[in-house]
């Protein structure tokens, strides 16, 4: 019968089906951080169960870490708890430990790719529902529990309902200045932000072949934003020479025989879908939130649309957090913070862009920007690059590596009120701090915004 | 045993009648830094609940006295988001043991059944009729029957069946997880290992 790309990878996983409930699906790689891993390992500590292949588990510190000063002791108690409480726990049952200083620590989702431990077929999980990131690899990857945490710890399998299967096609050449991140959020905002529940996206289509690695983790980053568990794109020769040569990367003998079964992870020509979407590549454009959840987005140049709802609809909800209306334009839109960062728009490709766009321009004296890496790697490449002196000359300044101010478990809060074009995912109210309002968009649109201090269109910006 | 037991569950409701409420609002970051699971309760719909000074929001429903209850109502998409089982606990520290709404984000619904509390997800019209029964009459009761799979307004009568799998059923209703299942099955998911490709 002909397969789909992940009917392939997920059913050469299974190892039991239960009748009426989920299948017991094999986990080949589990990364755990700080925040969701503590009370797993208690569970395993009251059943007396060891972690059962400590080999296959990786573990950073991202979440709740400051971003100055990192090679001091953190200073919030809570926080320095949680991270000694994982290093112990990493100590105690034999797992490799990335904690902060480490040359490989970073978020979860930018370390896994860049040591080659994220592979074509590869079944993927970790505490933190944007794992799906994985996924542009070719990968089966989610987001789980800490009890679902707890089991892959304790058995190395989890076990799940297989989801439905939906494609997105966008074939086309993208329009100028448009972005892997206005792609998944023109995408989203087509969907919803539960349009895909149940359901495990491919993306296929001219627009991702020729997308580059760092954009397709950022699309497939950002498919739980409208309820997909994962997104996951074909493996490609693209693929393949961005996993070579990295640490975790199968060598010599096992390269060839590994190319060779990576090269197989396609969808058969006559597979069907339980949904298929398509777009054009040349309809979309920059793209901006508006509201409170990513769904609610406008290409840049657009009015906040009009609803026929009643006042108290969780719409006109949205836009009275957001002290937004009907009608209304976004462009020129006064912001107070630019925030480059997370594990959607915080890799090289992303510092890349954003310093195309403020290179021999000034930051706006009424912005406050945080840009802050999504790894020590992406760090020393922004360093190498000479990218730094080009943000060191306009203004901005660097922090260092962690999720920051895209959940706002550190210091790097918003404060309440203010307006803040972000590049992360998610942009819930509170979010990135009580009261902080959240405008989601592309490194492009967050330094041509940061220069002139208004959410600004970045073909205007010269 | 893993958690409590689930049966029968029979009790007044609390409503909160908002669509896409994500697992950010039913427990904010930075109330994550625990690391063991005691007291999220406390935090449940903090921003919601309280004022940035502490005090509280007297017009959010889980500060209204009017309801009370082991059963939260809430609008469609329920716990989109983070995967933070945190939300959950959060949930359950609190008192429910079941939520309903119309439509529960995956990660949120796994999570529920992990920790033994019940996702009851109902048709829209029938959740509608639930929250102006509420509306009209707060000490009105429901009853939650896992083995018919059943969701009834004691009051009127009116009910609605609800899908769980047979396994998840008889998990809830035995108070075992998937981990009491799993560790009997080590051998096999060994002998797998031995044999897949990584
Ligand atoms: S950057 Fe944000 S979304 Fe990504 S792992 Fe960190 S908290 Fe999760």
């Amino acid at each position: 019968m002909a397969k789909t790309l992940f009917d392939k990878v997920w059913d050469s996983h299974v190892i039991e089906k239960i009748n009426d409930g989920p299948d017991v699906l094999l986990i080949d790689r589990h990364f755990i951080h700080e925040v969701t891993s503590p009370v797993a390992f208690v569970g395993l500590k009251k059943r007396g169960l060891k972690v059962m292949y400590p080999d296959k588990t990786f573990a950073t510190a991202d979440h709740n870490t400051p971003t100055i000063d990192q090679h001091l002791p953190i200073k919030d108690k809570l926080s320095a708890i949680q991270v000694d409480t994982l290093e112990k726990n990493c100590k105690e049952h034999g797992i490799d430990f990335w904690g902060l200083g480490h040359s490989k620590n970073g978020i979860v989702h930018v370390i896994g790719p860049e040591n080659g431990i994220t592979q074509p077929g590869l079944t993927i999980v970790c505490g933190d529902s944007h794992t799906s990131t994985h996924g542009a690899f070719g990968a089966i990857a989610f987001g789980i529990g800490t009890s679902e945490v707890e089991m892959v710890l304790a058995c190395q399998s989890i076990m799940q309902q297989k989801p439905k299967s939906m494609r997105i096609t966008i074939d086309g050449v993208l329009n100028k200045n448009v972005t892997p991140k206005d792609v998944a959020i023109y995408i989203i905002s087509k969907l919803s932000s539960s349009g895909a529940t149940g359901y495990f996206v491919e993306y296929s289509g001219q627009v991702f072949r020729e997308m580059s690695m760092e954009g397709r983790m950022t699309v497939c980053n950002l498919s739980i934003e409208m309820g997909a568990r994962g997104g996951m794109i074909a493996p490609d020769q693209k693929t393949f020479d961005y996993i070579k040569g990295r640490e975790f990367a199968p060598e010599k003998e096992k390269w060839n025989d590994a190319i060779e079964y990576w090269s197989s992870l396609q969808t058969d020509n006559d597979a069907v879908f339980d949904k298929e979407y398509k777009f054009n590549a040349n309809e979309i454009e920059p793209m901006i939130t508006y509201g409170t959840n990513p769904g609610m987005a406008i290409p840049i140049s657009e009015s906040i649309p009009f609803s026929n709802l009643d006042p108290n609809s969780s719409y006109q909800k949205a836009l009275n957090y957001m002290e937004f209306k009907e009608g209304e334009k976004m462009i020129g839109k006064k912001i107070d913070y630019v925030f480059l960062g997370s594990c959607t728009n915080g890799r090289i490709e992303d510092f890349r862009s954003f310093a195309s766009i403020i290179k021999g321009k000034r930051k706006s004296d009424n912005v406050d920007a945080w840009l802050v890496p999504g790894s020590h790697k992406v760090l020393n490449s922004i360093k190498e690059e000479g990218i730094l002196d080009i943000l060191l000359d306009s203004g901005f300044k660097l922090r260092e590596p962690g999720c920051s101010a895209c959940l706002a478990m550190n210091d790097d809060k918003i404060p309440k009120g203010k307006y803040a074009v972000s590049t992360t995912n998610r942009n819930f109210e509170g979010r990135q701090g009580p009261g902080a309002r959240t405008l989601l968009a592309s490194p492009l649109v967050a330094a041509a915004s940061a220069i002139t201090g208004k959410i600004t269109d970045p073909r205007e910006i010269t | 045993m893993a958690y409590d037991k689930f049966n029968i569950l029979n009790s007044t409701a609390v409503p909160i009648n908002i669509d896409n409420i994500d697992t950010d609002q039913i427990i904010p970051a930075r109330f994550l830094k625990a690391t063991e699971r005691k007291g999220f309760g406390e935090n449940l719909f903090r921003d919601w609940r309280y004022n940035s000074d502490d005090s509280k929001i007297v017009s959010f429903p889980l500060n209204n006295t009017k309801y009370s209850g082991k059963i939260l109502i809430a609008g469609k998409n329920f716990g989109c988001g983070s995967s933070r089982e945190h939300a959950v606990w959060a949930i359950y520290d609190y008192g429910f043991r079941a939520v309903v709404s119309s439509f529960f984000a995956d990660i949120f619904k796994n999570n529920c059944l992990n920790i033994g509390v019940l996702p009851v997800q109902i048709s829209d019209s029938f959740l509608k009729e639930i929250f102006s029964e509420i509306e009209n009459n707060n000490n009105s009761k429901f009853e939650i029957n896992l083995e018919k799979q059943e969701l009834k307004i004691i009051s009127s009568g009116s009910s609605e069946n609800f899908n769980i799998s047979q396994y998840k059923k008889s998990n809830l209703s035995n108070g075992y997880d998937d981990i009491d299942y799993l560790v009997n099955k080590k051998h096999i998911i060994k002998n797998f290992i031995g044999k897949s490709k990584y």
